[in-house]
């Protein structure tokens, strides 16, 4: 057995600012853009901002750049310690949602960077979205540091250092509008590619242009539209929201397809139609469903929920849908 | 039921609070990030338990276990991936 604390090796703390450079406004952009989703990783263990003393505060965050950033950018003038987990490059809520943002890291992180030897005011901050993977209390018993949860946003820490105390404001999640928007990136490429490989084979298979942009419409609608008009899409279930949305998306193509080109027969021009009321909505409606992962508010039992009783009937209606396009090349 | 299901799958939840077991520390108040628990007379109270979502802060830090949630990601697609995988839930990318 090695007793650790008998190692007498000096504690490494590595110096940071709260500046943020050109190459870390490019970083920020490419994660959000999601190139190399995985990547965006700063290395755990303790940092330093400005000339912390042994009474500073301490901030635990995750090693993921977009939020070591977040937090250090709202540190200017404060002298003070940030200690990073090791959460694989993974923010700080989602993080604690898979518990690698949890108490065992924290205690971990707290023994490895030798953090008692650091300060003697055993106080540590945590953003208050890594609750879902921290127990307090288990901290303390464990290692003798009193875990304290900050505010939600770091744009609020310095208030919060000043009162020593957050808001009911600073504890509520918020997800608006300018939110959802940079979200869409993410999803907007995650779907691009298998879109454009179907738009092509729609061209191929069937009459050109029309199904062709139909699988480009769902896609604009699903990635795009869904994510900025969620509010004000009727229902509550996701899924409902997006079929609501898909039909929306199919209106014109059902229209186009009714009275637009009347040189096929009228079954032709009404089974294609038909095609379109089925097909275009129940994707919308899936991609929809999965932006639940995105939100701030679903629990996991009403996903569940939402997913037993509609993605079935996506299924189906997708499946005749398909069917009836099928259908419709022969009549 | 089942129509309230139709379109709201979210008029439910699993969050469960025994107020009997609360010893007034206030830490579910901190931790929640939707505002379900007040403080009154130096006991928790749940006010606004249907903003419940899920994410079990106030169950991991609740000190007397006064607090029962079925806690996970509210993730569609974690869901079906961790269903096709054969894996436990609570994945997500």
């Amino acid at each position: 057995m090695i007793d650790l604390n008998s190692i007498s090796t000096k504690p490494l703390i590595t110096p940071t600012t709260h500046q943020m450079t050109l190459s870390d406004h490019w970083d920020h952009f490419l994660a959000r853009v999601g190139y190399k989703r995985s990547q965006h990783r700063i290395k755990p263990g303790l940092y330093s901002i400005g000339d912390p003393q042994s009474d500073s505060p301490v901030f635990v965050t995750a090693n993921y750049t977009l939020s070591f950033d977040a937090l250090r950018s709202n540190l200017e003038g404060i002298d003070c310690y940030i200690l990073v987990l090791d959460t694989f490059g993974v923010n700080v809520w989602c993080a604690a949602g898979k518990k690698t943002f949890g108490t065992d890291e924290l205690v971990m992180k707290i023994n490895a960077t030798q953090l008692k030897k650091v300060i003697d005011r055993h106080i540590l901050i945590l953003p208050q979205l890594g609750a879902p993977g921290i127990s307090a209390h288990e901290v303390k018993k464990r290692t003798g540091f009193k875990v304290q949860y900050g505010p939600v946003r770091a744009s609020d820490l310095p208030e919060y250092l000043r009162t020593n105390r957050a808001t009911p404001e600073m504890r509520k999640v918020i997800f608006g509008l300018s939110d959802r928007m940079v979200l869409i990136s993410v999803d907007f490429k995650h779907n691009f590619l298998p879109t454009i490989l179907l738009s092509i084979a729609a061209w191929l298979l069937l009459d050109g242009l029309l199904p062709a942009s139909s699988v480009l419409a769902i896609l604009f609608s699903a990635s795009i539209l869904f994510p900025i008009l969620l509010p004000w899409l009727p229902s509550k279930n996701f899924s409902t929201k997006g079929f609501f949305l898909g039909f929306l998306t199919a209106i014109p193509f059902i229209l186009v397809t009714l009275f637009g080109n009347t040189d096929t027969s009228l079954i032709h021009q009404i089974s294609r139609a038909l095609a379109y009321l089925l097909v275009i909505p129940p994707p919308v409606a899936y991609i929809g469903l999965n932006f639940t992962g995105a939100t701030t508010f679903t629990s996991k039992s009403g996903v569940r929920r939402e997913m037993l009783r509609y993605i079935p009937v996506m299924a189906w209606t997708f499946g005749t849908g398909i069917l009836v396009m099928i259908a419709s090349i022969f009549i | 039921m089942m129509v309230k299901i139709m379109y709201d799958a979210y008029s439910m939840n699993t969050l469960q609070y025994d107020q009997t077991l609360c010893n007034g520390c206030g830490m579910c108040v901190n931790v929640c990030p939707h505002a379900v628990f007040e403080m009154h007379a130096r006991k928790a109270m749940m006010v606004n338990p249907l903003a419940c979502m899920e994410c079990g802060a106030c169950q991991l830090n609740c000190v007397t276990a006064a607090i029962k949630v079925d806690s996970g990601v509210g993730c569609a697609a974690g869901m079906i991936r961790a269903a096709l995988q054969g894996k436990p839930e609570a994945e997500c990318s």
